[in-house]
């Protein structure tokens, strides 16, 4: 048996039968990030051996309950009490975090134990984890392609098993996009159903936590852990505690199932297209409805993202003057040079596009042209979900237009890579929620994803048919990364 | 609008950047404003698009004003915070002479 390739829900049988210690798990990723860190690249921070200590003192004190003793990756965005959070970024190399988010609190209460940080793109603004300052990741199936991002080191540390399950944050895909490039499942939650709180903010009205794992079961169990109100979180919603394992059933019979054309029109790779129609022949087979359906919005949705999550990182982005943390240059002459020098050090060269960008449409004279006029299109883009919901459980198309790319191929032209976002930022745009599960690999071995995405807080009904597609294509039995070099 | 090619010039994207409290590199000036042209000409689609009678969406939930007890919490974490500051001096952040 080897332990890195198991589920956590593999894991906890065999902890729960005494047939494997926390300690032996733990020390089963130390090795395994020994062996393959330098072809993958996941972490800008590995906290084994605080790991291997607290795994220690589980197994002498006893587990204290279902999780106690897994161990977990987490997004460096996300903060960790004592632990770096870089946000990939030279601004925040050595900012220490004095707190804990919210949902590590959640996982810390449950007895998880986190094996580091993981790499991004520089404060999770990019689709392929190139913009990270510290360095690449690779893409465990092909090592010269980007596992995308921004959450790319969680989702190369899991299709690798350096990390059993991994947090990421998604803006405009983050998590479900590298989840389709890297082969693994990843979940953006509605807005609201998880805080954000001790998330380093990027865009506020879109961001949200989520989990990237090895499949939809153990999808549901970490959402399961992170979910909940959080009165430090004025957006986190306050609605009953539900068991999303409860919807792991494989049965879609009834179901109905929407296909947008648009989705499948020009620009979609031809076999990632057919990834997409087969995937709605097999709904059809096991009893779902399938049908084609408009949603034109793809275009107006990736501009109102483009203006609005630009607009909200300028400001959030604000608070970086080099004054009460993060870097200060080590040149200036006054306050204001203080400002210019380490922002304009502190930065790289995305972020401080975005940054521009969104001072440029939140300025006097471009505000109402821009800024509310986006405002507005948002709400048509939500109407325009909200009008397909009427009539289906949920939406299909694909997580990404394309398979991974490899690295250094788009990362000199900003709006192409801006493009590449375009199935995944309306789910954002409208708050509803969406998931990413592997489908096949494409005829040069690289993973395909389809995304499925739900009305507002029924991550049951995307958990139900997500993991009736798993059990009938058993992607995951039937395919193994290479680390191809 | 739709059809208007964006143009910029050096002068405002200087102004921009100088809002922003960032420094443009001579060899970034013509870069950065490239690619605001091309990502505002895209950007432009939202023009297209009818919203007459329609009102903006700030957040996607409904209840986004939500108040609570103007009451300081964490105190206790402030020498924490200030391990993080590039400068400090006697519990306080120590920035330049702000008045000459």
């Amino acid at each position: 048996m080897n332990i890195t390739d198991l589920t956590v829900h593999e894991l906890i049988d065999l902890l729960d039968k005494k047939e494997i210690t926390s300690q032996e798990i733990v020390k089963a990723y130390a090795d395994r990030i020994d062996e393959k860190e330098k072809d993958v690249q996941a972490f800008v921070t590995v906290t084994t051996d605080d790991a291997s200590k607290m795994a220690e003192k589980i197994d002498s004190e006893g587990r204290n309950g279902k999780f106690s003793g897994i161990p977990i990756g987490i997004k460096d965005n996300i903060n960790i009490d004592g632990v770096k959070t870089t946000c990939s970024s030279r601004m925040l190399e050595n900012f220490v975090s004095p707190y804990n988010a919210t949902v590590i609190d959640k996982l810390h209460a449950e007895g998880l134990i986190s094996l580091g940080k993981l790499n991004m793109d520089e404060f999770a603004m990019g689709g392929s984890t190139e913009h990270s300052y510290f360095h690449n990741t690779c893409n465990p199936w092909d090592l010269n392609k980007v596992p995308g991002g921004s959450s790319g080191g969680s989702a190369a540390a899991v299709a690798a098993n350096l990390v059993p399950w991994a947090l990421g944050s998604d803006t405009g895909g983050s998590i479900r996009q590298p989840a389709s490039f890297c082969g693994i499942v990843g979940l953006k939650p509605t807005y609201g159903l998880v805080s954000r709180y001790g998330l380093v903010a990027f865009a506020s009205s879109l961001d949200q936590i989520g989990p990237l794992t090895k499949d939809v079961t153990d999808s549901a169990m970490l959402l399961n852990l992170i979910a909940g109100y959080d009165e430090k979180d004025s957006t986190s919603v306050n609605i009953e505690k539900k068991d999303y394992t409860k919807a792991l059933v494989k049965d879609v019979k009834g179901l109905k199932i929407a296909v947008p054309k648009e989705f499948l029109a020009e620009g979609v790779n031809e076999e990632v297209k057919n990834a997409i129609l087969e995937a709605a022949e097999t709904y059809k087979k096991l009893g779902a409805t399938v049908e084609e359906c408009s949603l034109d919005i793809g275009k107006e949705a990736l501009a109102v993202y483009y203006i609005i999550a630009c607009a909200e990182a300028s400001s959030n982005l604000g608070r970086f003057d080099g004054i009460r943390y993060g870097y200060r240059a080590e040149n200036f002459d006054n306050l204001r040079e203080i400002y210019i020098n380490s922002r304009t050090e502190g930065f790289g060269p995305e972020v401080k596009r975005r940054i521009i960008l969104g001072t440029y449409v939140l300025s006097s004279g471009y505000y109402d042209a821009y800024y509310k006029k986006a405002q507005k299109v948002r709400t048509v883009i939500r109407d325009e979900y909200q009008r397909l919901f009427e009539k289906y459980d949920i939406i299909l198309t694909p997580t990404s237009p394309t398979v991974a790319f490899g690295i250094g191929e788009k990362s000199n032209n900003p709006l192409e890579m801006y493009l590449a976002d375009i199935c995944t930022v309306p789910v954002n745009i409208a708050g509803v929620p969406g998931i990413s599960i592997p489908a096949k690999l494409d005829s040069n071995g690289m993973p395909i994803g389809i995304q499925l995405i739900g009305k507002h807080f029924d991550e049951e009904t995307l958990f139900r048919a997500a993991f009736t597609f798993e059990q009938e294509v058993k992607f995951r039995a039937n395919n193994k990364p290479e680390f191809k070099k | 609008m739709e059809n208007e090619k964006v143009q910029i010039s050096d002068e405002e994207i200087l102004h921009i950047a100088k809002l922003a409290r960032i420094k443009l590199g001579d060899n970034e000036i013509q870069d950065y404003k490239k690619n605001l042209e091309e990502i505002l000409d895209f950007a432009n689609i939202v023009n297209s698009v009818d919203t007459e009678n329609i009102g903006e969406t700030i957040g996607v939930n409904e209840n986004y004003n939500r108040f609570r007890a103007d009451v300081v919490t964490n105190k206790e974490m402030r020498d924490k915070l200030l391990q993080n500051a590039p400068s400090q001096d006697e519990g306080m952040f120590r920035i330049p002479k702000v008045i000459s």
